[in-house]
């Protein structure tokens, strides 16, 4: 375990060691990049607040924020694994649901989130709904496909043996579908959540006025590049932390799955 | 009422289109297995005697011809015709008990009722003390004792078994065939036994009905009065001897017009 995590830490070490390299050696323009040192001075200021009442607006928020981003992400993530699940195991079990729907949600998905921004902005204005419409649009995506894909994956003789045990319909795609897609599943889930930190990020740099989005583009407007690069560690930190938990849950949902990949 | 066949195959055709291309599998079989009969379907593979059962299971329909349970058409699936197939199929995301109470679960039977009998075929299979591993955890041939058990529990009117012993190693192999015998001596389940292993057939069966090569037809039907209870011992009896040479030749035959016509006419 040191020893993997030791090789897990060295790209980041040195990463921060060719960063400091080149604020330090001027080998970009004075002002432009905040050397690693005052990052990491104003991140902390910015969690923990200053001694005395600070000058800084930024000061002793960065909870605050990241419960407001960590929220939308959330809810954002939970509405679309709602959806995409259910819209994915009916997209993939039936022809005639997939023959209505798919052709639709294929055309949909080139449309980048940004290109939404406008679209609701307008609709649900500057707004909390704005944002978890964005988020949940993004995370939708990767669910409901990944999902449709695991649905069609199903072992045929797996349906043939659950049919002639006297399964109907409701009970195969409960207790069999569904179960023989959850692997796949996780495999959307995984990839939402990280769309769905990039999404929070962009709707919350236009459409609303708080969290990790908000303060980088008003970090960016005043100028501070230290409290922009300390927001882009924090969304890297949590989206990390966040697909690290899906991933400890996979574990345990799909235990038959780990034994099978050491027999 | 005992006459009448649990399951009956009237002149059945069936016919796969293939890319645009027409194969005939079966070509006017007929088969009719009568209660607590074990019967086998003898015959090499790609003979169509997997389709044969899929019909039977309710998997397939024919282009032709009538496939009768209790003297109905069969139309879909149901656990009065239930399949050991070859794969042992299980659910990997369930435990060995929940595999083999799936059927009892979907039915909607409380625990209760069926606990005692789930324990006795448990046992029977040799089973006791794996319940709760999952099916990665456990060998080939213990794969397939959850398979048969898995449907032992729900007592079919019929169990359709299409070479369950096919994918295992000879030893193995060797063990549930005894295993099926001790258990069919017990309950005289009604069996439809699809294998393409001529002593198998001849060991296990009352009857076994040999088939040709594609397209698949009956080539002839076999009585086995080989004395019951029988062990693996009775494959070297004399009178099995005979029977497996009756067979040989019939076979023999086949292969031999196969030969004659060449691969492009079959």
């Amino acid at each position: 375990m040191p020893r993997r995590l030791a090789l897990s830490v060295l790209l980041p070490l040195a990463f921060l060691g060719l960063w400091t390299a080149a604020v330090e050696l001027h080998w970009v323009t004075e002002g432009i990049i905040p050397p690693p040192a005052q990052v990491a001075r104003s991140w902390y200021l910015w969690i923990a607040g200053g001694p005395t009442k600070s000058l800084s607006p930024y000061s002793g928020t960065w909870v605050a924020n990241v419960t407001y981003s960590g929220r939308r992400v959330l809810e954002g993530f939970l509405l679309a694994a709602a959806v995409g699940i259910p819209l994915g195991l009916f997209v993939g079990w039936n022809r005639l649901v997939a023959r209505l729907v798919d052709p639709s949600i294929q055309m949909l998905r080139p449309v980048p989130i940004t290109a939404w921004l406008p679209f609701a902005i307008a609709v649900f204005g500057i707004y909390d709904a704005s944002a978890l419409f964005l988020i949940g649009l993004g995370a939708f995506y990767p669910i409901v496909v990944n999902t449709t894909h695991g649905v069609r994956d199903t072992n045929l003789l797996l349906l043939r043996a659950a049919r002639m045990m006297g399964a109907g319909e409701a009970t195969i795609l409960t207790k069999v579908v569904f179960r023989s897609a959850l692997p796949s599943i996780f495999t959307g889930l995984r990839l939402g959540i990280g769309i769905a930190w990039t999404a929070v990020i962009v709707a919350e740099m236009i459409a609303v006025k708080s969290g990790l989005g908000y303060v980088l583009w008003d970090a960016y407007y005043v100028g501070r590049m230290d409290i922009c690069v300390a927001t882009m560690f924090s969304v890297g930190l949590l989206g990390f932390v966040s697909d690290r938990a899906l991933q400890l849950l996979s574990r345990v949902v799909l235990k038959w799955r780990t034994l099978e990949a050491h027999a | 009422m005992s006459d009448r066949p649990v399951v009956e195959l009237r002149d059945v055709w069936k016919t796969f289109d293939t890319s645009g291309r027409a194969v005939e599998a079966l070509q006017g079989v007929s088969v009719a297995v009568v209660r607590n009969e074990f019967a086998a379907i003898l015959g090499p593979s790609g003979c169509g005697k997997s389709t044969l059962l899929n019909m039977v299971a309710g998997f397939e329909a024919p282009t032709r011809g009538a496939v009768l349970f209790d003297g109905e058409p069969v139309r879909a699936p149901d656990p009065r015709r239930a399949v050991v197939f070859q794969e042992p199929a299980l659910f990997p995301w369930y435990t060995v008990l929940d595999n083999i109470t799936f059927g009892l679960r979907t039915r909607g039977l409380a625990a209760a009722s069926y606990r005692a009998r789930v324990e006795a075929f448990v046992e029977q299979v040799g089973l006791r003390g794996f319940e709760s591993h999952y099916p990665a955890e456990l060998s080939g041939g213990m794969k397939q004792r959850v398979g048969i058990a898995r449907v032992l529990v729900m007592e079919p009117d019929v169990l359709l078994m299409d070479e369950p012993f096919g994918s295992l190693d000879a030893q193995t192999r060797s063990l549930m065939q005894e295993l099926l015998l001790s258990v069919w001596e017990r309950h005289q389940q009604t069996v439809l036994f699809v294998t393409h292993d001529i002593e198998e057939a001849l060991l296990l069966a009352d009857s076994v009905s040999v088939m040709t090569a594609r397209p698949g037809r009956i080539k002839k039907r076999l009585t086995i009065d080989l004395p019951r209870p029988r062990a693996l011992e009775v494959t070297t009896s004399p009178a099995f001897n005979a029977l497996k040479r009756e067979v040989l030749a019939l076979i023999r035959e086949e292969s031999l017009k196969a030969a004659a016509y060449g691969p492009e006419t079959r």
